[in-house]
């Protein structure tokens, strides 16, 4: 009889945490995911999903992770709503305390993600869902006629900047560089949309008050290069300057990076024995679904091999 | 299933039977391509079979009906609107647990 209530826990249902319980099932190990609000994580946000091989024709956010999640329940995985508020390592098993509960884990697999960053800039936080936006599907829609602003230069940025000219009359791209770090297939398509006066783009820009009365009305913005003023009415601002890793909850239990992502070698182990990273969360170069999946795939497959070490 | 489904409302049929509903009711202010708008609908779906014939729950398309989320400066989805008597009592916005829902729902039963 194992010391523990599960083999392997995992925590998060992204790309990452999804591959590691297909694996871990298939691997017929007792086997919890953990989500504490709706699986899918950052890839239900995203409208289309075009560089994730085997969907020539691209994949709603949704329906993908939709897809993972009922391919890890056809091998047994076992899904719970809940939140990790403590975790205490050991070496026999990892204690993963939850809301009333405790559970005994063999292994642990960090598959946590990361959320939006926010810009930091006054009136972010008053006008969050009166014109403030971080999710272009969630509402693009409801700025049908209107001019909206996107701050941003990368992959998200340029995505939804295409997402939302479905809707918007106008849309102004202000970026803080003098170019944007996003896939040149995507450049090329916004680059278009500039030509046909769609999106106007404002290099070396960035917003220093976002501003209005009940709502978003306009964008304080700043130029860098020249240090230029200028005010710049809007409807709703959208903000993608990328992500921060959802690993405040560890409480330092294993070693992060400075940003706070997890450190781990090639084997997804971090700097406890038995405890794994998969995904957004961990410290490395790409994060996209195809290097998450990857990530999962080895966390379960260590995770397995440390626990088959542990029980001879 | 008349009556356990949620409701699909629109800006013409909004007034009738939302503001004017005997019951009170709640609105879940939904689009297609939106994720998170998704990963909700079976709650809502849920709370519209449990709370049959105590709570009206409908759903609204923004996508297809602008002036209803202009009126009540919806700049979000998904948002919940729980209305008694044909005042909002409770804007619930983003994809919240059935918990958080259910609460907001006692409230005004």
């Amino acid at each position: 009889m194992p010391a523990w209530d599960y083999d392997i826990v995992i925590v998060g249902a992204g790309p990452a945490g999804l591959t590691a319980g297909i694996y871990a099932g298939r691997a017929r190990l007792k086997t919890l995911l953990l989500e504490k609000l709706i699986h899918g994580g950052q890839v239900m946000t995203t409208d289309l999903v075009e560089n994730y091989p085997g969907f020539p024709e691209g994949i709603s956010g949704f329906e993908l992770s939709d897809r993972m999640r009922k391919q890890a329940e056809r091998f047994g995985l076992e899904f719970r709503t809940g939140e990790v508020l403590e975790l205490e390592p050991g070496p026999e098993h990892h204690l993963v305390r939850l809301q009333g509960e405790e559970l005994r884990a063999g292994a642990l697999i960090i598959a946590s993600g990361a959320g939006y960053r926010k810009l930091g800039a006054p009136g972010e936080k008053e006008f969050t869902g009166k014109g403030v936006s971080y999710c272009a599907t969630c509402d693009g829609a409801l700025y049908r006629g209107e001019t909206i602003a996107v701050v941003g230069g990368g992959d998200t940025a340029l995505t939804d900047t295409l997402f939302l000219c479905r809707f918007a009359e106008k849309i102004h791209l202000i970026h803080r560089r003098d170019a944007f770090r996003g896939e040149k297939f995507l450049q090329e398509q916004v680059l278009a949309q500039e030509k046909q006066g769609k999106v106007e783009i404002h290099w070396d820009s960035v917003v220093h008050e976002i501003q209005g009365r009940h709502a978003v009305e306009a964008l304080a913005l700043k130029n860098v290069k020249t240090g230029e003023e200028s005010r710049l009415p809007v409807a709703g601002v959208f903000i993608f300057v990328g992500i921060t890793p959802n690993t405040s909850w560890l409480q330092g239990c294993v070693s992060l990076d400075e940003w706070g992502f997890v450190f781990t070698d090639g084997e997804m182990a971090t700097s406890v024995p038995g405890i794994y990273a998969a995904g957004d969360v961990r410290s490395k170069l790409l994060r996209q679904i195809a290097t998450a999946v990857g990530d999962g795939a080895i966390a379960a497959f260590a995770a397995e091999s440390y626990l088959e070490h542990l029980q001879r | 299933m008349s009556g356990s489904e949620p409701l699909q409302v629109s800006d013409a049929t909004f007034e009738d039977e939302i503001l004017k509903s005997e019951m009170p009711a709640m609105v879940d202010f939904w689009a297609a391509w939106c994720g998170p708008c998704r990963a909700i609908a079976p709650v809502v779906e849920e709370l519209a079979r449990d709370y049959q014939g105590k709570v009206k729950v409908a759903k609204m398309n923004v996508d297809e009906n602008a002036k209803t989320p202009a009126r009540y400066g919806i700049r979000a989805i998904p948002t919940l609107i729980i209305f008694k008597g044909g005042q909002v009592l409770e804007q619930i916005t983003g994809a919240v647990s059935r918990s958080l829902i259910e609460n907001a729902l006692k409230k005004a039963l």
